[in-house]
C-alpha cells in the first residue's frame, strides 16, 4: 500500500487503481491520515524560496567552456587545410598548363628532310677540312717541339 | 517554435555554440536550486553547477538521445552532488566538535539587516523565517538518496521512470525511498503538518 499511497498523492496513479485507492481510503482512516499528512508535507515543501544564479555565472560556465582544448579526431589529421588544399591545387593548375603548351620551336616535317641531306655532307671529312671555321685555328703543335720547349723552360 | 532539449543538445554536437547557451539558461536555475539543496552552500552549488555543464559540453560529441536530455543531465548533477556530501560529511568530521555554532548563520540563509524596514509585520517575517528554516533542517536530515528523490520529485517533478534512472535504482525502490523520505518529513515537520491540516 505504502507505494500506492506516493502515487495517489502525486495523482500518477492509473484511473482503475486511483478509484481502488479511493474506496479503500474510505474505510481505512490510518491511510486517509496518512495521505492528509503527506499532502500537507508536500505543500511545505512548496514554501522554500528559489535561489537565482549569481550575475557571473555564465561567465563563468563560458569561460570554463573555452578553456577547453580543442578536439582533434583522428580522421581530422588526414583533411588537408584550406592553406594546403588551396597550394595543391594551384599546383596542379601550373602542371596541366605547362603540360597542355605546344613547344614553340617544333621542326616543321621541311626542316627534318633538309637535315637529313645536310647529315651525309657533314659526315664528309673532306668538306670538314675545308670549313671555313677550322682553318682560323692555330697550326696543330708538333710532339718533338712540345718537348723542347719544357726543357728550355726547365734550365 | 522552441527547440528540444534533444534537438539542442544535437545541435551542440554539430558544432553550435549557441545552443549550449540555450541550454545553459533552461537549465541553470533548476539544476543551481537542486544543487543547493542538496548540498546546502550556494557557492558549493553554483561550482557544482558549472561542473555540469562543463561534463554535458565534454560529451558533447559522444551525445546519442536514448533518453530524455534532463535524465542525463540531473544524474550528472546527482552524482557531482552525492559525491560532494559525502566529501563534506568527511571534513565536517574533521572539525572539532566544540566550534562554535552561530545559530542562523548557515549558508543561503536570506538575512537581511533591515528586516523591520522590509517587512512591516516583523512577527509574522520571523514566524515564515522559522517555517522556511525548519523545512530545511528536515529536507536536510535526509539521507542523501533519500532527499535527492525528494528533491527530483518534488521541486523537479520528474517522473518516476527519469528519477529511478537518476539513482539507478528500479520504479518500485524509488516509490519506497519517496514513502520513507515523507515518512521522515512528516514526523520532523509534524508541529507544522498539525497546522497545515487544521
Amino acid at each position: 500500500m505504502e507505494n500506492k499511497i506516493m502515487a495517489f498523492v502525486d495523482g500518477r496513479l492509473k484511473e482503475g487503481e486511483r478509484l481502488e485507492m479511493e474506496k479503500h481510503l474510505a474505510t481505512c482512516a490510518t491511510c486517509q491520515l496518512r495521505v492528509n499528512e503527506f499532502r500537507s508535507v508536500h505543500a511545505l515543501l512548496d514554501e522554500l524560496p528559489m535561489i537565482e544564479p549569481s550575475a557571473a555565472f555564465d561567465l563563468r560556465v563560458h569561460a570554463r567552456v573555452a578553456a577547453e582544448p580543442v578536439k582533434q579526431s583522428w580522421w581530422a589529421w588526414f583533411a588537408p587545410s584550406p592553406r594546403v588544399a588551396f597550394a595543391a591545387s594551384m599546383l596542379l593548375l601550373a602542371t596541366v598548363w605547362i603540360g597542355s603548351r605546344k613547344p614553340e620551336n617544333t621542326l616543321s616535317a621541311g626542316d627534318i628532310e633538309k637535315i637529313n641531306q645536310n647529315i651525309s655532307a657533314l659526315e664528309n671529312y673532306d668538306v670538314k677540312l675545308d670549313f671555313a671555321p677550322l682553318s682560323e685555328l692555330p697550326p696543330p703543335v708538333l710532339a718533338d717541339e712540345a718537348i723542347d720547349t719544357n726543357q728550355n723552360q726547365q734550365m | 517554435m522552441a527547440r528540444s532539449d534533444v534537438q539542442l543538445m544535437l545541435d551542440v554536437k554539430a558544432g553550435d555554440e549557441q545552443s549550449f547557451t540555450l541550454l545553459l539558461h533552461r537549465y541553470r536555475s533548476p539544476l543551481i536550486n537542486f544543487l543547493y539543496r542538496m548540498v546546502r552552500n550556494r557557492e558549493q552549488a553554483e561550482d557544482l553547477a558549472q561542473e555540469v555543464f562543463l561534463r554535458v559540453y565534454r560529451a558533447r560529441e559522444d551525445y546519442v538521445p536514448s533518453a530524455k536530455f534532463t535524465t542525463w543531465l540531473f544524474r550528472i548533477a546527482t552524482n557531482l552532488a552525492l559525491n560532494s556530501v559525502r566529501d563534506n560529511r568527511y571534513q565536517r568530521m574533521e572539525i572539532s566538535l566544540d566550534a562554535p555554532v552561530t545559530v542562523g548563520a548557515e549558508d543561503g540563509d536570506e538575512k537581511t539587516l533591515d528586516v523591520a524596514e522590509q517587512h512591516p509585520n516583523i512577527e509574522q517575517h520571523l514566524v515564515e523565517e522559522t517555517r522556511r528554516k525548519m523545512i530545511r533542517h528536515a529536507i536536510e536530515k535526509l539521507p542523501e538518496k533519500q532527499r535527492a528523490a525528494v528533491l527530483l520529485h518534488k521541486y523537479q517533478e520528474l517522473d518516476y521512470g527519469e528519477i529511478s534512472k537518476i539513482l539507478g535504482c528500479s520504479e518500485s525502490a524509488l516509490k519506497s525511498l519517496l514513502f520513507r523520505a515523507y515518512e521522515t518529513l512528516r514526523v520532523e515537520l509534524a508541529p507544522l503538518v498539525a497546522q497545515h491540516g487544521k
